[in-house]
């Protein structure tokens, strides 16, 4: 069937399974590649978009859940990578392998949106979902509060 | 090229991103997927190059091409690597452009891991770009003609001072077309580095954070399938009978496919088991799980992990194959000490699981795109499961979301190949997270035995290791019992204390998984059992842990294992020129003491650890500063980690990876474990098999160079082994508690 929504600003009709978990719809169906699996059981955050403006994990999020949605995805943040959280991201080398750094940087971003300042502890509450095997969370720390200065 | 590569122009665009000048690095990576037919980025605008050699090309319009031949899996050798070319080349980084190479025999050794890209091959590296700087200067002198001697290369130019001419690199493309590649060439003086010692930009960070790097699981291409594979769940065991009705009849699976038996040793070869291949990745999962199979579990359906950690420790705990003599280790002392030490079965788990894409050709040609660090043996293991010739496989090599490994092991793209071959569509095989825990080529369970004689005083007179694990060498051939050679290098042959009477020893232990690498490989336990066994005598004799580690490590002198009738390879270099040198291992071992401010009073409940160990020709120090409730929380609240990596390319990379390292360490100490059961592993995700997050990071990871001249050693692993122990050190000095296995977890803290 078909499931209606906006997706990076652009309305789109994607013939899915309903119970297709939207990562795989975004991937696979609407070609989109940015959002990553890692875990298949929100456990990992690689997968993580925007469901109207709230991080959430697509890997467990049926397809039929975003009918009306409006669905951001890493591509979707910004038009030439400069949102303040990339620009942070860059600017501090965060990435190593960068295989979990979209999940990341779209959780950060729904952070800063909920938290313009956030603490070290509010960090570590709301980006503990998200696994980097490589390791660079401390510069994620850092990262978000470059980002969170730039906002303000 | 097969007609099956066309990818429309706004599709190719729309996945790789609109061409712009700070894309080029993104357009030149998503290349390899890119349809011959398609022109884009620069290629569209250069008429003519020259290479002179195969890892540089110049254009005539002036960018220089530097192909990345090893694979980038978060190290940042698609930076460095260029670095080091560029810099010989005195070519300007903003004219840079990185290509990501195949894999072929032609660019030389392509196996990313060992540390090795750098410490093996800074010169290799040099000589590219420093043959390609002749050339241009060749060239330049012949157009004008005037003596090479009088002409400088700089900044992408040629210049001759004494007429003022200059030509850019692109203007001298057409004169050195036909001229020899040079062999050899003089390489910089240090102080004369532009690039090398600097801290580059990641030059993917454009693609990390847009969601435009392309990994093994993102190649598309038109009319792919996807495939899911169900295993035995015990290694080696093999399909009785299935029905595969159920899954045939979800929506999007296209075919079911019994994979070839797997084969004993196992190498590099398909597991066997039965794939579903659909039209998209949740169906051929959907369709999995639909499948019902009768196992038989073969040979290892028995392994259970707690009788093999019994096994591991009773053969360590037995006299075994002497390995290193030197003095009586059994002479009388005053006292002694003894200790076992175990660590259990660790997966690699890269965020990314391994994946791979393959297209085989109506003439039974192959190309591939995988998430290798190994492309060449990657290739071969194709052509062999094809039963084609190497010179018929394409390997281009993607990104990779982490390897650790894993990705050297190509038996996930030997699957991708069988199934395009089975299906004649272009297949991906992306394993599940599950699938990666529990089927991967594991890092080895293993116990070691220790004895110290010590005297009067304390002072260690005698030391006796044994170290039991099953050997790597296991997973390439038949009746491997114990310990191999190579292995003896990584942490065990090199033991740097001055302990005058010494023996090491391998004891037995028979494999029933497939053994593999993991970061920094038998070194995790080797440097967890002996770095934590020094602790315990520091303890006995009443000394500060690091005066009682200087101590053992003694005066500043260069070990040769050869010496006490050792085997010693030190990761395929001489020890002239990268000894086995005591004296920096103490110096990193004062300086991260210093940095922790090691003596400082310390809150109630908190430790120090200290740790410092030898890998890959790198000496790296770590303390860590703990404390425990009395609830079991543990919490690591800094790290400090010192590395002395001889002369480093991108230093701003090697503190990443130290961050990394220390990271990973942690989840080794804090968390890391499979366990066996009726010969499967019984973890499946990151709820059983926890990784450290953003809660348990510390508050800061302290990182520092130590400056030095010496030759590259290696960066990627060398900052995993002194972690665990640092922590299991701080853990004793906060609690009085000795801890002898790893993860913590299983003593009961959290």
């Amino acid at each position: 069937m078909a499931i209606d929504f906006e997706l990076n600003g652009e309305s789109v009709s994607l013939d899915v399974d309903p119970a297709m978990p939207l990562l795989w719809a975004i991937r696979d169906i609407a070609g989109l590649t940015g959002t990553k699996y890692g875990c298949g059981k929100a456990l990992c955050g690689s997968c993580t978009v925007h469901i109207n403006g709230q991080p959430m994990r697509s890997c467990v999020v049926p397809a039929s859940a975003a009918e009306g949605a409006k669905i951001t995805t890493i591509e979707g943040l910004s038009k030439d990578g400069n949102h303040p959280v990339q620009v942070a991201w860059r600017e501090l080398n965060v990435a190593q392998c960068g295989y979990c750094q979209p999940g990341q940087i779209m959780t950060a971003v729904g952070l800063l949106e909920r938290i313009p300042n956030p603490t070290d502890a509010d960090i570590d509450e709301a980006m503990s979902g998200n696994i980097c095997r490589c390791g660079t969370y401390t510069r994620i720390r850092t990262a978000i509060h470059r980002a969170a200065g730039d906002k303000s | 090229m097969s007609g099956l590569r066309k990818i429309s122009r706004r599709e190719f665009m729309k996945r790789t991103g609109q061409a712009g000048g700070g894309l080029v690095f993104a357009l030149t990576f998503a290349s390899a997927c890119q349809p011959d037919e398609v022109a884009v980025g620069p290629a569209a605008k250069a008429s003519a190059s020259v290479a002179p050699n195969v890892y540089v090309n110049i254009r005539n319009d002036g960018i220089v091409e530097i192909y990345c031949h090893r694979s980038e899996m978060g190290q940042g050798i698609r930076t460095s690597l260029p670095q080091v070319i560029a810099d010989e080349l005195e070519a300007d980084w903003d004219k840079v452009e990185v290509i990501q190479a195949i894999g072929h025999e032609k660019y030389g050794d392509q196996n990313t891991d060992g540390s090795t890209s750098i410490r093996n091959q800074f010169d290799l590296l040099r000589n590219a770009g420093a043959t390609g700087r002749d050339m241009m200067i060749a060239a330049a002198a012949q157009m004008w003609a005037v003596p090479a001697s009088e002409c400088v290369a700089r900044t992408h130019a040629v210049h001759h001072e004494a007429s003022g001419k200059s030509a850019g690199y692109g203007e001298l493309v057409e004169t050195a077309t036909g001229m020899p590649q040079l062999e050899n060439a003089k390489f910089k003086a240090r102080e004369d580095y532009r690039y090398i010692g600097k801290p580059m930009d990641t030059i993917d960070g454009l693609d990390f954070t847009t969601g435009r790097a392309m990994y093994g699981t993102d190649t598309v291409l038109p009319n792919m399938l996807y495939a899911s594979i169900e295993r035995c769940p015990a290694f080696g065991g093999t399909v009785t009978s299935f029905d595969d009705a159920a899954a045939r009849a979800i929506t999007g699976v296209v075919d079911v496919i019994r994979m070839p038996e797997p084969t004993s040793p196992p190498l590099f070869n398909v597991q066997g088991g039965i794939a579903v291949v659909a039209n998209n990745s949740w169906s051929a999962a959907e369709g999995r799980k639909k499948l019902e199979i009768q196992w038989d579990r073969g040979a290892n359906s028995e392994h259970e992990s707690q009788a093999y950690k019994d096994g591991l420790i009773a053969s360590a705990s037995a006299p075994g194959a002497s390995v290193l003599t030197r003095g009586d280790a059994d002479i009388e002392t005053h006292s002694q000490h003894e200790a076992v030490y175990y660590t259990p079965y660790l997966a690699q788990a890269p965020m990314e699981p391994p994946a791979a894409t393959a297209i085989v050709n109506e003439d039974g040609s192959c190309e591939v795109w995988a998430a290798t660090q190994d492309p060449q043996t990657a290739r071969n293991t194709v052509a062999a499961t094809l039963g084609i010739e190497k010179e018929q496989v394409t390997m281009n090599v993607t990104l990779l979301g982490g390897g650790f490994g894993r990705k050297s092991k190509p038996d996930f793209i030997a699957e991708a190949a069988w199934l395009a071959r089975e299906t004649g569509r272009p297949v991906m095989v992306a394993w599940s997270r599950e699938d990666d825990i529990r089927h991967g080529y594991f890092h080895s369970a293993s116990a070691q035995y220790f004895r110290a004689g010590m005297d009067e005083d304390g002072t260690t007179r005698s030391w006796l290791q044994r170290s039991s694990f099953p050997s790597i060498a296991s997973t390439f051939a038949p009746g491997v019992t114990g310990p191999s050679g190579f292995e003896l290098d990584l942490g065990l042959l090199d033991a740097p204390w001055d302990v005058p009477n010494m023996r090491i020893e391998t004891c037995d232990a028979t494999a029933h998984v497939r053994i593999g690498w993991l970061r920094s490989v038998c070194n995790v336990f080797h440097a967890f059992g002996a770095c934590g066994f020094v602790d315990e005598l520091a303890d006995a004799k009443g000394q500060d842990p690091k005066e009682h580690l200087l101590e053992i490590i003694g005066p500043a002198r260069k070990i040769d294992p050869a010496d006490d009738a050792a085997k010693y390879t030190n990761y395929g270099h001489d020890l002239a020129k990268h000894p086995v040198d005591t004296g920096r291992l103490s110096a990193v071992t004062r300086k991260v003491a210093d940095m922790a401010k090691w003596g400082r009073d310390l809150p109630a409940g908190h430790g120090l650890g200290i740790a410092v160990h030898r890998s890959f020709l790198s000496y790296v120090g770590a303390v860590a500063e703990v404390s425990v409730d009395e609830s079991g929380k543990l919490v690591v609240h800094e790290l400090w980690i010192a590395i002395d990596a001889g002369t480093v390319v991108n230093p701003d990379r090697v503190h990443s990876q130290l961050e990394g390292g220390g990271i990973f360490g942690m989840s080794l100490a804090l968390h890391g474990e499979l366990t066996t059961r009726n010969g499967g592993v019984v973890e499946g995700n990151f709820d059983s098999y926890p990784m450290i997050r953003m809660s348990e990071v510390p508050a800061k990871i302290h990182t520092h160079i130590m400056e030095s001249d010496a030759p590259p050693g290696g960066v990627g692993e060398p900052g995993v082994p002194p972690i665990a122990p640092a922590i299991v050190n701080a853990y004793f000095a906060a609690s009085g508690k000795r801890v002898r296995e790893l993860p913590l977890r299983n003593a009961g803290l959290t």
